[in-house]
């Protein structure tokens, strides 16, 4: 098979146009930063860069979460787990770069110096380097994912169940990292990053480039998923959440593509929140919150499920809604979240996405 | 019988009448030396009144230790009170005349008092006072008073008291150098099991530093009783929480019970639950507060008018909610799991508008104020005891209402078949609505429960959501012994482990033991068998 009708069944002809289109648009946010002067009517200011960046971890996350829940009817209500534990990952990483520069003068992170701990823990040695930070980042959000959901999967937890299981464990473990004992930071979490391979997070060029990694990690990720929704292993992942018993009896194992699926977009989580820590310059266990992880399931449902493109337009609007209401209307948010909880499931099951189809259609 | 002991008896009469007042008069003659700038002749009065067993002996030398014993220009003790109010000793209703002295107490007669004081006490014809007398002499060591209080003991024939004197003696024997008594003191301490003598123990047997005991009798002896003791902590300790665990799963179980039953019928998982808890307790709030404005006078009977209005409130809130929310989506139990913490948000919100953002206060009633000290060290509270009480009598209200009425033959019927039912003319949506109804109203009862416990915010209910879905988990639906294990369960392993985890890794742990029992019982507990686990 020739490489055209592959990416022809990864994509249709539409949907590369579109993804050109999409890339330029995330391209100028930073080509106009950098190019256009200060005064200029096209300038994007800098705040907006770093506002996108996050989004677009967020999106990141969103395809994640779509995968599983939009494809193979998995509602992890515990998502926020992974994409923390990635940004804690990058998180131990930045705050040993920072070294004795920090506030105490002292080789220990500052909140170490504070809590008078002589030592670095063991945990923490190994992320002075910054490839195992990387790995780690994968790894360990990859294996929790695996040995939570290999239990759960195998005693056939669905449905609700498998949510409310999940929602028990995001609770607990933002109860463990809340302990200053856990070596984490406590609830301040770690912050006051200086650094990152070098490069100053203050200043703007790595600033830019953080979002220009985001940016493609996106495209990556959004690639990857839908190579997996294309393939056969999509169609039976679809199966799957259609009909579990029926797939069983046809002779695949849902619990192995369950988990295959929970494992991946687990460790697609742990990158987002490694590449949006050093964003925002903070991480802390507010992210484990069930409340943040509930909230990256309405991205996918405002977006619409079953269409990645959808996870990545709801987590834009959502977020871009949330960031404008708390500002203007900062009483009025938790209204309109409720409300858009309520509406999109009772009245618009298929999302943003679903609009963009039935235009299609009609055209 | 004879003249001569008629006589005899006459005398021993008129004796009996006289010395009485005579001894009053003593002590009145005493009372006044008191007051007299002679130390020598204040010391004899001291002892004088020590030797009298009149109850005004007592005040008189309590007042003299307290420094409010005032003497009139005649000679007339009184009492100073609160605010100076003037009372007299010896009762009537004296006035006082003239100038006031204050007895003044040096240290010299600081000492001679103590020993005054306590065997006066011990010696008291009320028990009350005795028994008191000797816990407060438990409480401290004097070893001056070692005799006068081996006397009490000896004579002593109120078994408590007895012991209290025990103690008493065997705090300063145990520090003595006689080798039996101080087996004696440790006798004695073992069997009272007083937690008050572990230090004392621990330096003797060297379990802190060096062992001060040399004697290997003595020690052995210590170290048992040593052990004695600390069996009984951990007795007390394991007691304390196991009522605490009672009282959480009872909590729980309010919280749960609501939960189960929707989802028993529904297959729909209310995620407002905990904010319908959250509005229970606001409903007591404002009850409280309707009291406060109109019924001052009957303040205490706010919470029995507030379980009725948080039932009615939150079951209404829960019925509208079906009717508007929750049943277009029956069928897709991940939406409903949306929408309705979706409708948590906007309820989370709304209190918040209403009521403000900070917790408020809903005070106990006077008749759940305080507790009863059931062992020493341990207090079992009013208040959780009524929360027990009352989650058991909601929990008997639920029972009733679905085994033993119309609507709960409906409920169970639709829960085990929907369409059957509908096909025996069950209106299932009907049963739909007042199920939810009356799920939430439990809901409610369970947020008057603990406003009595503890804070009310508008985030009380995000507190216990994530527990009340692991007791629900734990016990399945459709029947409500499996919420009572699994409230109860929950509720007492969690208070079990905090001590020997933490608070945190208690519950990380309880995490990890339900899913480790998922892994061995996953049919019993959550997948119904055959065609009943598809329809989930």
């Amino acid at each position: 098979m020739n490489l055209k009708a592959e990416l022809l069944r990864l994509l249709p002809r539409n949907g590369w146009l579109g993804l050109g289109v999409a890339t330029l648009l995330f391209a100028s946010v930073p080509i106009l930063n950098s190019v256009t002067a200060a005064d200029s009517a096209l300038h994007t200011p800098d705040y907006l860069v770093a506002l996108f960046g996050k989004f677009l971890c967020f999106a990141i996350v969103a395809v994640a979460m779509d995968l599983l829940w939009g494809y193979t009817g998995v509602l992890s209500l515990g998502h926020g787990v992974f994409f923390a534990i990635g940004g804690y990952c990058m998180g131990m990483y930045l705050m040993l770069s920072i070294g004795d520069a920090g506030v105490y003068r002292s080789k220990l992170p500052d909140f170490m110096v504070f809590l008078d701990w002589k030592e670095l823990p063991w945990f923490w040695k190994p992320f002075d380097n910054f490839g195992f930070a990387l790995l780690a980042v994968l790894a360990v959000p990859g294996l929790l994912a695996y040995v939570f959901g290999f239990l759960a999967f195998r005693s056939r937890i669905r449905g609700v169940y498998f949510s409310i299981i999940t929602q028990a464990f995001t609770y607990a473990l933002m109860l463990l990292f809340f302990r200053n004992e856990t070596g984490l930071g406590g609830n301040n979490g770690l912050t006051n990053f200086k650094s990152l391979y070098g490069y100053s997070l203050a200043d703007s060029g790595t600033k830019l480039g953080l979002y220009c990694l985001s940016a493609l990690g996106l495209l990556v990720v959004f690639l990857l998923c839908r190579f997996i929704v294309v393939s056969k292993a999509g169609r039976v992942l679809c199966a799957i959440r259609d009909e579990e018993s029926r797939s069983r009896f046809a002779g695949y194992n849902p619990t192995s593509y369950k988990l295959f699926v929970y494992t991946l977009s687990a460790v697609i989580c742990g990158f987002a929140g490694a590449l949006y820590v050093p964003q925002v310059g903070i991480i802390n266990p507010s992210e484990f919150q069930p409340s943040s992880s509930i909230e990256m399931a309405i991205w996918v449902a405002v977006g619409g499920r079953a269409s990645l493109l959808g996870g990545v337009l709801g987590a834009f609007v959502v977020n871009g809604a949330k960031s404008w209401f708390t500002v203007a209307l900062p009483e009025a948010w938790l209204y309109i979240l409720g409300v858009l909880f309520i509406a999109v499931t009772l009245f618009f099951p298929g999302g943003l996405a679903s609009l963009l189809q039935k235009k299609k259609a009609a055209a | 019988m004879n003249l001569r002991s008629l006589l005899s008896l006459l005398v021993a009469c008129v004796f009996a009448l006289v010395s009485p007042s005579a001894h009053a008069q003593d002590l009145h003659q005493a009372a006044q030396d008191l007051g007299s700038s002679d130390k020598a002749k204040v010391q004899l009065a001291v002892e004088n009144i020590a030797k009298s067993s009149d109850p005004a002996a007592l005040a008189l030398l309590e007042a003299l230790g307290k420094d409010s014993l005032r003497i009139d220009a005649a000679g007339t003790p009184f009492v100073a009170g609160e605010s100076n109010l003037l009372s007299p000793v010896f009762g009537g209703s004296a006035k006082p005349s003239g100038a006031l002295t204050t007895p003044l107490v040096d240290n010299r007669l600081r000492r001679q008092l103590e020993p005054a004081l306590a065997s006066l006490k011990l010696g008291f014809p009320d028990a009350k006072v005795r028994l008191e007398a000797a816990k407060d002499l438990a409480k401290s060591r004097n070893d001056d008073l070692a005799g006068l209080i081996r006397t009490a003991a000896a004579k002593e024939r109120d078994a408590e008291i007895k012991t209290a004197l025990g103690l008493a003696l065997a705090q300063i024997d145990l520090h003595g150098a006689d080798k039996p008594l101080k087996l004696a003191a440790i006798a004695a301490i073992s069997a009272a099991a007083d937690a008050s003598f572990k230090p004392d123990l621990e330096r003797m047997t060297g379990r802190q530093g060096k062992a001060t005991e040399a004697d290997l009798d003595v020690k052995n002896a210590a170290a048992s009783a040593l052990g004695v003791i600390e069996s009984r902590l951990m007795l007390i300790s394991f007691i304390g929480n196991l009522f605490y665990g009672l009282s959480l799963g009872s909590v729980l179980l309010l919280c749960a019970l609501g939960l189960a039953i929707t989802f028993g019928l529904l297959r729909v998982i209310n995620m407002a639950h905990g904010e319908l808890l959250m509005i229970g307790a606001y409903s007591t709030y404002a009850v409280q507060k309707l009291f406060t404005v109109y019924f001052p006078a009957h303040q205490d009977l706010y919470l029995i008018f507030a379980v009725p209005v948080a039932f009615i409130v939150t079951a209404a809130i829960g019925m509208v909610l079906e009717r508007s929310v929750i049943r277009f989506l029956y069928g897709r139990p991940l939406e409903t799991l949306l929408a309705t913490w979706g409708i948590s948000l906007i309820l989370i919100q709304t209190v918040r508008l209403i009521f403000g953002a900070q917790n408020v206060a809903v005070a106990n009633p006077s008749y759940l104020a305080g507790g009863v000290e059931v062992l020493p060290g341990f207090v079992l509270t009013y208040s959780r005891l009524a929360v027990i009480l009352f989650s058991s009598a909601v929990a008997g209200f639920v029972w009733f209402v679905l085994q033993r009425t119309p609507l709960g033959l409906h409920v169970r019927a639709v829960t085990q078949n929907r369409q059957m039912a509908a096909g025996m003319g069950i209106a299932t949506r009907r049963v739909d609505v007042w199920t939810f109804g009356i799920g939430s109203g439990v809901a409610g009862l369970g947020g008057v429960a603990l406003s009595q416990l503890g804070n009310v915010g508008p985030e009380l209910g995000q507190q216990y959501i994530v527990d009340s879905f692991m007791v629900v988990v734990l016990g399945g639906v459709g029947k409500l012994a499996g919420t009572l294990a699994g409230a109860f369960g929950l509720g007492i392993m969690n208070k079990l482990l905090e001590p020997a985890a933490g608070a945190v890794l208690g519950k990380i742990v309880i995490l990890g033991l339900i899913i480790l029992f998922i892994q061995r019982r996953p049919q019993g507990i959550f997948a119904l068998k055959g065609r009943a686990a598809e329809a989930m």
